[in-house]
């Protein structure tokens, strides 16, 4: 298959977007911030908080280890007890297995408790086909149901509708004459329905979040109390899950029972912890004999199915690089925390099933692919869901990763000479040109340096800008950077070196090709203060990062970019210089992926040794070198209008933040005497290269508009903007009115003498 | 159980929308019945001194009992200091559907059982899954949900959680 959009593919997708931002993305965003508000709460309320994720994570890749054992653990004990086990090695053969069971129970009609497993499976239509009754108990899948839409968040199905929806939907379909308008009524009204339903019912479905090997006990995690009558009432339980639920034992769920409200919704702990090992000794209370007993010893008439779904697990469990997504506990905080996902739901971010980050593990493991092919864009590698995982699983790598694979699949004969001039990658010749145009980007810069600034007029040429975004979908919306004739390291070799007689540090300023192309100032900037700092500097060439090719899938061509920086770095590293990055997607790749590029003596290395800027400034201020009379602060910056208020908004970066460096930049600044005030939105929207492409700049656009709400609100309006990544600064650009610079740029020493 | 764990548990209780109170034996009866909207069913309580026979709660009902009752008494098992949560079992016969049915929900749990955190209780109710209980649910306030546009309580258990805690002050 092929990932190549044409012009008229990426026009229906963003018409595809614009609906949904238009229709449902409000609701969407409205719910799912309060859950990841409250997750930051609550994570941050907890002591505990990182040794439960310690501990989550280890007990998940220990069961996935183990799991053949497991299982087969599993299907002794719940035998034992009194159940039936069956593996169903595909979502068919769950579906045959389930049928009968239903059949055999004589069953009319069945009652579910939410079960992401059962959508997975197409469960619902198969046994309607057979002529049974089907009916969700969760109010969020029965709102569905009725509505006939599917879920739109793996953990809060109908978070894309609001409150009139379901008002209007239910006064319709139920044809009421007195019209329901508060959620009160609504849930009174479905509860009443629903209790009629389970009473009815011959058979209760219902899912698990977590099967321990120990005792064949189901945990499930619920807030409502459907599943607990669903599984209660009628005296057939069958339970759907994943093989990969089996947990080693009940001792083993404390962090997960501690973490997952939290994660999903900011909750301390969910209304429903239920620990069930069936079949139950309830009694089975005969509800149409109004006049038996209730409580009596009808237990024994219990049975209960445990069906335990393969459907391409054991396939990932093999797969070095989707693994991990077994781990997922299906929370729901990467959708929640994904700033793009906030804008249009699962419904564009996501595939058949899942949705959120993670869906792209899922989705490629059980769906395969095509699934994906959709969707995958929408991950921009922004990892704000890292940390917001309970189980730390690498959410953007599997993206990556996938991304890759896609790209691998692509077809060949889409291969573009325009394109493949600038773009010497070993990537399949199918690649889509959009996609291999920003992931060449740092060939594209050098070109565009050395012809600029014609290169610059003809890019923003209107018959220019058609052919880019025709051929490689570049928005003619955006403005284009503008390379500089000079790059910072020209600059830097050309210049009269500064003496340095006792350097308190020696460092080579790693000029990424923003930098280096593009934003030089801040370059100089950082130049300029670092040496005032006592540091002698040095800015080598060195080849770009790898960030741009990785973005898109290129998987091959960042590891080359990280060989050669490595390469590139080494006698310098070797020195026992330090290595000082302005952007910080490029320093999340040194620290974090080249973990993966590099053996693991060259990552140690570099990622020991490399610094975000200020986190550097930071570092060297608390030394015994100059101190912060160094640095320019706001009263001589503003004696030459830059900044042109002392007052600053600050938006870090989304990498800078996982990375948890944000600090620096507000501490060093603060000590200047700058008031900063700084942005708490995830993401800006741009996400490198993301938001030039034609069938996202809305979206991109939607999304920044948070930031900019933010900086245009009355106590940030007229301050100073700040921001320490390149696109985030080039969004803040199309966002505001008033322009943005990189923090450096409002403490460089270089303003003392333009002032004198 | 400590008096800093039951002080503790009181305080996670205050942050619930639950009530309770904390009452002797010879204070329960007329903690139960005033805390009852009739027709209440409920199951017999395991403590020392204190029992709902002679109360006006229904420990024998029929099917359709169950469904009229508004009111519904179970015990306890474990209770959870830290986040304020009960542990209904299915050790006593009929727990679960007394406890799911009903609009209110009358808990009584015992102060000695009350333990600090989420991992001693899962340690006492393995023992227990392990002797054979099969059905322990950890409940944290009343049944809720988001999904109507509006948080709700009673989206399908009890609207109201009111819990008695048996021990002396
Ligand atoms: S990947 Fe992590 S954050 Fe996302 S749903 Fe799974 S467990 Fe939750």
């Amino acid at each position: 298959m092929s990932t190549d959009q044409s012009a008229a593919g990426r026009d229906e997708k963003a018409a595809r977007i614009r609906r949904l931002l238009e229709t449902s993305g409000s609701t969407v965003g409205e719910t799912v911030r309060p859950f990841n508000e409250g997750r930051y709460r609550r994570y941050e309320e907890m002591e505990e908080t990182e040794a439960y994720r310690e501990a989550a994570r280890e007990i998940k890749a220990d069961a996935i280890e183990r799991l053949p054992d497991l299982l087969e653990q599993v299907e002794d004990v719940v035998t034992e007890n009194g159940g039936t086990v069956y593996v169903a090695d595909d979502a068919a053969d769950a579906r045959r297995y389930v049928r009968e069971v239903v059949e055999a129970a004589d069953a009319e009609s069945v009652v579910k408790g939410k079960s992401m497993t059962t959508e997975e499976i197409d469960l619902n239509d198969d046994l309607e086909t057979a002529g049974i009754d089907v009916w969700e108990t969760d109010l969020a899948e029965f709102v569905l149901q009725i509505a006939d839409d599917e879920p739109s968040h793996i953990a809060s199905p109908a978070v894309h509708k609001s409150r009139e929806e379901i008002a209007a939907l239910f006064n319709e379909h139920f044809d009421l004459e007195e019209p329901l308008t508060t959620a009160e009524e609504l849930t009174a009204f479905a509860r009443e329905q629903l209790t009629d339903h389970v009473l009815e019912a011959d058979v209760g479905i219902t899912g698990a979040n977590f099967v321990t090997a120990d005792t064949g006990t189901l945990a499930l995690v619920t807030n409502e109390g459907n599943a607990r009558k669903s599984l209660t009432v009628p005296d057939t339980h069958v339970a759907v899950a994943g093989v990969e639920k089996i947990v080693p034992s009940i001792a083993d769920l404390s962090p997960f029972f501690s973490l997952i409200g939290p994660a999903g919704a900011g909750q301390d702990i969910t209304a429903y912890l239920s620990l069930l090992t069936p079949p139950l000794d309830e009694p089975v209370v005969r509800f149409d004999e109004p006049d038996d007993e209730a409580f009596d010893d009808s237990s024994d008439d219990r049975s209960f199915h445990l069906v335990l779904v393969d459907n391409g697990r054991f396939a990932m469990r093999d797969d070095d690089e989707l693994r991990e997504t077994l781990y997922c506990i299906r929370c729901g905080a990467c959708a929640n925390s994904c700033a793009n996902f906030q804008q249009v739901g699962g419904h564009a971010f996501g595939g058949e099933t899942y949705s959120g980050g993670i869906a792209t593990g899922w989705e490629a493991g059980v769906h395969g692919a095509d699934s994906v092919a959709e969707f995958n864009d929408l991950c921009t590698g922004c990892s704000r869901c890292v940390e917001a995982c309970p189980v730390n699983i690498d959410i953007p790598w599997i993206n990556t990763v996938v991304r890759d694979r896609l790209n691998q699949g692509a077809d060949p004969d889409a291969f573009d000479h325009l394109v493949s001039g600038l773009t010497p990658d070993d990537e399949p010749t199918g690649l889509d040109r959009g996609k291999r145009l920003f992931g060449n980007f740092e060939t594209l810069a050098t070109f565009g340096s050395l012809t600029a600034p014609v290169s610059n007029h003809v890019a923003n040429f209107g018959p220019a800008r058609a052919a880019l975004e025709r051929v490689a979908g570049v928005d003619r919306r955006r403005e284009l950077p503008r390379f500089r004739r000079e790059t910072l390291v020209d600059w830097f070799q050309s210049r009269e070196p500064t003496r340095i007689d006792e350097p308190v540090r020696e460092a080579v300023l790693y000029p990424d090709v923003y930098t280096n192309h593009v934003q030089v100032e801040r370059g100089k900037a950082a130049v300029r203060a670092l040496e005032a700092l006592g540091v002698r500097v040095r800015v080598p060439d060195v080849s770009s990062s790898g960030r741009a090719p990785l973005s898109q899938g290129m998987i091959d061509t960042a590891t080359a970019h990280a060989s050669a920086v490595s390469a590139d770095l080494e006698g310098h590293l070797e020195q026992g210089r330090d290595v000082v990055v302005i952007e910080p997607s490029d320093l999340a790749m040194f620290r974090g992926e080249y973990e993966r590029f590099l053996d693991a003596d060259a990552y140690e290395r570099i990622a020991e040794h490399s610094y975000e800027l200020f986190e550097y400034v930071f570092g060297l201020l608390e030394g015994d070198g100059p101190g912060i009379e160094a640095l320019a602060g706001p009263s001589e910056a503003c004696a030459i209008g830059a900044p042109a208020s002392p007052d600053l908004a600050y938006h870090s970066h989304c990498q800078q933040r996982t990375l948890g460096l944000e600090a620096y930049t507000t501490a060093v600044l603060e000590r200047l005497g700058y008031d900063v005030v700084t942005s708490d939105v995830e993401c800006c929207g741009m996400a490198g290269s993301f938001g030039y492409k034609s069938e996202y700049y809305e979206l991109s656009m939607a999304v920044g508009e948070t930031l900019k709400d933010q900086f245009t609100a009355d106590e940030t309006a007229t301050r100073t903007v700040v921001a320490s990544g390149t696109s985030c600064l080039e969004q803040l650009d199309s966002l505001l009115e008033r322009s943005s610079v990189h923090p450096i740029q409002v403490i460089d020493p270089g303003l003392r003498s333009e002032l004198d | 159980m400590t008096s800093a764990a039951v002080e503790t548990f009181e305080r996670s209780l205050e942050n619930l929308p639950v009530t309770f109170e904390r009452v002797d034996s010879g204070e329960f009866r007329s903690a139960v019945e005033s805390r009852i909207d009739p027709p209440a069913v409920g199951v017999s309580l395991p403590f020392d001194g204190v029992s709902l026979e002679d109360t006006s709660v229904n420990l024998n009902p029929t099917s359709e009992d169950v469904l009229e009752a508004r009111t519904g008494v179970t015990p306890g098992g474990p209770s959870i200091a830290e986040f304020g949560t009960v542990v209904v079992a299915s050790a006593f016969d009929g727990a679960s559907y007394a406890s799911l049915f009903p609009e209110t929900h009358v808990v009584v749990v015992a102060a000695s059982e009350i333990v600090e955190t989420i991992d001693d209780a899962l340690e006492t109710l393995a023992g227990e899954i392990d002797g054979g209980l099969t059905s322990a649910i950890l409940t944290t306030g009343p049944s809720a949900t988001a999904d109507m546009g509006a948080p709700v309580y009673g989206a399908h258990g009890p609207e109201s959680l009111h819990v008695i805690i048996l021990g002396d002050r």
